[in-house]
């Protein structure tokens, strides 16, 4: 059920060891998040800092550290906010060992809870597997 | 971060199937009143009212008079919206993603 979710995935010519370190040390979270500066307190709970000279600061909560195979964190959708329901996404990394390297794959999810702008009941409701993606799929490109 | 606007209403529309149904048949068939949906579709009338003032709240639909009718139709801009936001979330993944490759596959430090 990953029908609100963007998942992306990459083959990394490293150990999964190695790109557990890059994932999660602070010093290398600045560089591929883009950042300006990163801190990371890496437990679950920990906080999760992240300071961009333009947009502001992104506030992020670590959700689970089972190294070196997942690494997830809950982050707000706006600069400045608190990850709290209904402004915040789940970011999750998993990393499997394929061959000498890593295959590394990211989901982002909870899109369909931001806002809250519906009825809370509907958060937690039996969804079709088709999902709504196709149906966006579906209806952009009847208009396009 | 982006700055592109918050898709949060529109996902959450989407997020329930009727709501899809309904959406995916005023796509394909054009206009319509409520009452004519629930015809075509296996809830009441009154259901079908309060789904439609989600997908209008969320700027997915809108409604215009038609005589004596209210008729409800698609509005894409913001389904093409929720999309290319779609779109854009999942670049800036790509792009960490290789950034994290690179520096993953990046020669240590001599040890």
């Amino acid at each position: 059920m990953v029908e609100d979710s963007i998942i992306r995935e990459t083959e990394i010519a490293a150990p999964p060891e190695r790109v557990w370190e890059v994932l999660t040390q602070a010093e290398y979270v600045g560089r591929w998040f883009g950042a300006d500066k990163a801190e990371i307190d890496l437990r679950p709970g920990g906080s999760f800092v992240m300071t961009w000279a333009e947009h502001g600061v992104g506030l992020a909560r670590v959700e689970r550290v089972e190294e070196p195979a997942l690494f997830s964190f809950r982050w707000a959708l706006e600069p400045g906010v608190e990850p709290k329901p209904g402004e915040e996404t789940l970011v999750e990394f998993t990393l499997a060992p394929q061959g000498d390297g890593t295959l590394l794959t990211v989901v982002e999810s909870g899109f369909s809870k931001l806002d809250r702008p519906v009825e809370k009941q509907e958060w937690h409701r039996e969804r079709n597997v088709d999902g709504w993606r196709q149906v966006l799929e579906a209806v952009a490109a009847h208009f396009a | 971060m982006t700055t592109l606007a918050d898709p949060g209403p529109v996902f959450a529309a989407l997020a329930d199937p009727t709501r899809r149904s309904v959406l995916t048949r005023l796509a394909t068939r054009g206009a319509a009143s409520a009452t004519a949906l629930a015809r075509e579709l296996p809830v009441t009338r009154q259901a079908v009212v309060q789904h439609l003032a989600v997908l209008d709240t969320a700027g997915l639909t809108r409604a215009h008079r038609h005589g004596r009718e209210v008729r409800h139709e698609v509005r894409s801009e913001a389904l093409t919206g929720a999309a290319r936001w779609m779109t854009t979330i999942a670049g800036q993944w790509d792009e960490r993603l290789a950034a994290i490759a690179a520096l993953a596959e990046e020669p240590g430090p001599p040890s």
